[in-house]
């Protein structure tokens, strides 16, 4: 066997038997559907709740134009006095909608008044305002004339209908699933080289701090130690993501035969108003969807993916490997880390915020390029790419790993002084000099 | 005597710092050598350069008549100062894992490591991880995976700091017999006392250079004062001085004695030892007569104090 794979094995049975692997592996799958459950129940547990806000309208202009609902009920109290309404809704309600009286009813534009010591949300606000408006609005045309259902009905209401050149019709919200998946793997990408990049680092600190090191590069070029180290950690992670992925397929398989049946129970009851229930549920558009991204180039996501992810996994852990090599502890690794994770934020941003308006902007086609972004950048692009982008792609793939290459020359060479240096925290001056010994 | 290893006019910088300013070296076959030299002089350097963790900016190590290579750590075994083993990891898996790292096969190291830790009685050690065992065991195991893979050449920095005085004996055993069987060693210690018990060559490095290299004795005899200790109890101090500062350089001297004699150094000068002792049997009787050999200790600090 030869060093390096010795190196790798043990790196990665280290690892793997460490008691915190294991409990992360199985753990983290279900925190994740916990943190979800917990999520969706919270959000279900608010739209459960119903607001009570008090409606104090001196004319009765707009009262019966607030129609309560599951989540929020209006009470009249335009009966009462202002004082004692405004009193009893704030004991009892979450606030005051007060309208007051007015000459005529477009001067209530700017008048009406919502009391309350909350900060009411937005989407109430504009829910108000809305009613308010189209009551105005309506008074106004009455005065001018206007016949309101005549205009009601000359409005068009118009929904852009999407296709292809090649004639297939295509949904909205399409870019929105490029977006998901591609920042699904790009996300992925940026969590692995953090996790995983620091336990290639806290490997590098710990055998820095057992003093073991000097032993082993007495056998081992200190070049097969730290490769030894990204892959072996790396094959653990990819053990862990293929853990998690098994497990996910397993309970998506469960999940999907149980629903499964139960539809089937159901439809063996009554197939027409299966059928019937389909169609006015819009089954067949879900379909169109999943057509959708079984057209997206999987084949070339999936390839692009693994790629990415060993060029930008190996970019980055080699810089933590020098990191760990060149302090004594993790703590005085802060100062060093920072300039490491920058461009992974800046990545996941741009993906985020450009990517999404625009997959081949400027902005976008440039950082997809330099190495640094580009496993983030170009992942997220990746669901967007025909042919005529190619050439980016083959682009950012040899700058990657042209300057993963250049990377792991220059962490090497941080490396092989640093393992050996004690005691004190280097300066980036201490640094650079290492790189002429 | 063919050498193991040679050094020849290795110079190694750090910045602008000299750690090894064209030093050369030769550890004959066989010899149990002393490197010495004071904190900083330059030995890890050289011993790193001789490991192959680092290369030197000039010069050239050869080890066994070639050019040091790669496949050469497989003939050299290694105990850094800074010594350390994976806490977490088992003590056998661990032997095993750095003996193959140093080229053994799986079953040869096997084989090797039941032979020593059978010879330490070490064997319920096995599955014990190395944060449960004490510093001087964990050094023991060190020592074992060194010697592990029968080297020719061993490297041993500062051997016997963390053992007490039992193991540090039995591991000065270890190496007495290992030499006997053709190894090298080369030994890096501030203990001079155990240079002075084992070693039969030293070499002496300050501030990044050479300052001395040889046989003990010779070395020894090239600082030896030619100058004897002696006792005499006599009742003629007066006539007995008056006799030797004709001849010699008398002074007074101090050295553990059971008697009340009178105690005194004396430089022979061109004469020979002994004119001196029949001078000396004239005035009375001789309770001493030594000549004064410098130590290792002596020589260490006389030549790093000039």
């Amino acid at each position: 066997m030869s060093k390096l794979t010795l190196i790798i094995k043990r790196e990665f049975i280290a690892k793997v038997r460490n008691k915190s692997f294991i409990v992360m592996t199985f753990l983290s799958p279900l925190l994740f559907v916990g943190m979800a459950v917990l999520i969706g129940f919270l959000a279900s547990m608010n739209k459960d709740s119903v607001t009570q806000i008090a409606i104090h309208d001196e004319a009765g202009y707009l009262k019966n134009d607030f129609k309560s609902d599951k989540h929020t009920q209006y009470v009249d109290l335009s009966e009462m006095p202002f004082a004692i309404a405004k009193d009893t809704a704030g004991k009892n309600y979450k606030g005051l909608l007060f309208i007051p009286k007015v000459a005529a009813l477009p001067e209530l534009d700017g008048k009406v008044e919502y009391i309350s010591d909350d900060s009411p949300s937005m989407e109430f606000i504009t829910n108000v305002e809305r009613v308010i408006n189209a009551k105005i609005t309506k008074e106004n045309l009455d005065v001018l004339g206007f016949d309101t259902e005549k205009i009601e009905k000359a409005k068009a209401k118009t929904s852009l209908k999407l296709s292809k050149f090649s004639g297939e019709e295509s949904l909205k919200g399409l870019n929105e699933i490029k977006v998901a998946i591609g920042g699904f793997m790009g996300y992925m990408i940026m969590m692995f080289i953090i996790i995983y990049g620091n336990f290639v680092m806290r490997s590098v600190i710990e055998e820095k701090t057992n003093r073991i090191i000097e032993i082993i590069i007495s056998s081992v070029k200190p070049f097969q130690l730290m490769m030894g180290k990204i892959i072996g950690n790396s094959l653990a992670g990819i053990l862990q993501f293929m853990i998690w992925a098994v497990v996910g397929a397993l309970l998506f398989f469960i999940a999907s035969s149980f629903f499964g049946l139960q539809m089937g129970a159901s439809s063996a009851v009554s197939p027409e108003m299966m059928e019937q229930a389909q169609q006015a549920a819009g089954l067949s558009k879900v379909q169109l969807y999943i057509n959708e991204i079984l057209n997206l180039p999987l084949t070339l996501m999936l390839v692009s993916f693994v790629i990415f992810f060993i060029g930008g996994y190996f970019l980055y852990s080699s810089l933590y490997a020098a990191i760990g090599a060149a302090v004594d502890s993790e703590t005085d690794s802060q100062q060093f880390l920072l300039p490491i994770i920058m461009p992974l934020m800046l990545a996941v941003y741009i993906g985020f915020f450009t990517v999404i308006n625009d997959p081949h902007g400027t902005v976008a086609t440039v950082f997809s390029i330099i190495p640094f972004t580009s496993p983030i950048v170009m992942l997220m692009r990746i669901p967007f790419l025909d042919s005529s982008h190619y050439w980016q792609l083959i682009v950012s793939i040899i700058l990657l790993f042209a300057t993963f290459a250049f990377v792991v020359w220059f962490a090497s060479k941080i490396y092989r002084v640093g393992i050996l240096m004690y005691g004190k925290k280097p300066t980036w001056k201490e640094l650079y000099k290492w790189m002429k010994y | 005597m063919s050498a193991i290893l040679e050094v020849q006019n290795v110079i190694k910088q750090y910045g602008d710092y000299t750690a090894l300013n064209n030093v050369s070296l030769t550890i004959p076959k066989g010899s149990i050598y002393g490197l010495l030299g004071p904190n900083g002089a330059g030995k890890t350097s050289l011993i790193r350069i001789i490991n192959q963790i680092t290369i030197p900016d000039s010069g050239t190590v050869l080890f066994d008549g070639e050019v040091l290579k790669p496949e050469h750590v497989s003939a050299i075994g290694y105990l850094p100062e800074e010594r350390g083993l994976y806490k977490t990891m088992k003590v056998g898996e661990q032997c095993l894992y750095l003996a193959q790292l140093k080229g053994l096969s799986q079953q040869e190291a096997k084989k090797q490591l039941k032979y020593w830790f059978e010879k330490f009685e070490i064997e319920s050690w096995w599955d014990k991880k190395i944060q449960e065992l004490s510093k001087g065991m964990a050094q023991k195991i060190q020592f074992v995976v060194t010697v592990l893979h029968q080297p020719k050449l061993l490297i041993l920095d500062e051997p016997f700091s963390g053992f007490d005085p039992v193991n540090a004996n039995l591991i000065k055993d270890e190496i007495i017999e290992l030499n006997k069987k053709g190894t090298s060693v080369i030994f890096s210690t501030h203990r001079m006392e155990s240079v002075e018990e084992m070693c039969d060559h030293i070499a002496l490095i300050h501030k990044s250079n050479k300052l001395i290299e040889g046989k003990l004795n010779d070395v020894k005899r090239q600082y030896r004062s030619n100058s004897f200790q002696v006792g005499i109890l006599t009742n003629n101090v007066e006539g007995l001085m008056y006799q030797l500062t004709q001849k010699f350089t008398v002074g007074q001297t101090n050295f553990k004695s059971l008697n009340e004699d009178l105690k005194l150094e004396v430089q022979l000068g061109n004469h020979n030892s002994n004119e001196l002792l029949s001078i000396l049997t004239e005035f009375g009787q001789v309770t001493h007569f030594v000549e004064k050999i410098p130590s290792v200790n002596d020589i260490f600090i006389q030549t790093v104090s000039q």
